[in-house]
């Protein structure tokens, strides 16, 4: 009995060690965000095509994608052409032109292509902060029912495209 | 000399930057900056991780300072406010996370090992007394 005792402090040190050891080299920028789960909040918002106001209520019925972008981020010129790549296949893209200038965006889409079924302006980053944005680019999978699934933070590329398309439906 | 002062202003003022950009904020009373200056520095900012609101120059955080600001002047409440910003980003925001299962072991974990820890120095230190008192 006394010997077993004797080796209570090498097992925790085995124990809690292990532990430690199984968090090293985890991705620490990771964050589940607070709104996978919920519906897209509320918004009224400017669309960069049509100067209409866009409201929640018209948001596409299947499942899509919330692509939060600008042209002051160059991470988003990496992701862009991808972002063509699954409009053509199908993929309904809303984009948010977040923080942004009017002009610079329309340019941008006119000379790189327009992968966005509508883009909405969130000049201030209000709609950006009710999504719980942390910057840009960021991408919220929205299924059928209108509710937030996924969100991945930063740029949607070949590597990364099959957990998050596994999330759209 | 000129440049000399110049150069001198320049130091000065180019590291103070970020702060003024804070105090250009207005607030209607002290207590309403006392309770600004103690919320962002008990929450954390989404982008950084290891800086407060009040340390991070990200663009998210001046934003969510300037939120902060306006709820204050709203007439929020402190835990309004805290809520508004859990809501949005988890409770990774908070410093301080709440009391919780999920928490537990971060709130008492420590004092769990002291008093285990204590425990065997207790049972280390009377179970020699007595080997030395049936030995002698």
């Amino acid at each position: 009995m006394r010997k077993v005792l004797l080796f209570i402090p090498l097992i925790l040190f085995l124990v809690l060690g292990s532990i430690f050891y199984l968090q090293l080299g985890k991705n620490t920028q990771y964050m589940p965000s607070a709104l996978v789960g919920k519906k897209v909040p509320g918004f009224t918002l400017v669309s960069l095509e049509t100067d209409q106001l866009v409201t929640q209520e018209d948001l596409p019925d299947g499942p899509y994608l919330i692509n939060f972008w600008g042209t002051w981020c160059p991470a988003c010129h990496l992701e862009h052409p991808f972002l063509i790549e699954l409009a053509d296949e199908g993929v309904i893209i809303i984009g948010i032109d977040y923080k942004d200038e009017k002009n610079l965006a329309q340019q941008w889409l006119a000379q790189k292509g327009n992968p966005y079924a509508n883009v909405l302006m969130d000049e201030i980053g209000r709609f950006g902060v009710d999504m719980g944005v942390t910057g840009a680019p960021e991408t919220f999978v929205v299924d059928r029912s209108g509710m937030i699934v996924y969100r991945h933070q930063g740029v949607i590329n070949a590597q990364n495209w099959p957990v998050i398309k596994s999330h759209l439906k | 000399m000129m440049m000399l002062r110049l150069f001198l202003l320049l130091i000065t003022f180019g590291f103070t930057l970020p702060s003024m950009a804070e105090e250009l904020m207005s607030f209607s009373s002290s207590l309403n900056q006392t309770r600004y200056q103690s919320l962002v520095e008990e929450l954390r900012c989404p982008k950084c991780q290891n800086q407060n609101l009040a340390d991070s120059g990200s663009g998210i955080a001046v934003d969510l300072r300037e939120q902060v600001h306006q709820m204050i002047e709203q007439g929020k409440t402190d835990q309004e406010i805290v809520d508004y910003m859990v809501a949005r980003y988890g409770e990774f925001v908070l410093y301080r996370p709440p009391h919780s299962s999920a928490t537990f072991l971060l709130w008492y974990g420590p004092f769990i090992l002291l008093g285990l820890g204590l425990l065997v120095f207790v049972f280390v230190v009377m179970t020699n007394r007595k080997r030395r008192g049936v030995s002698s």
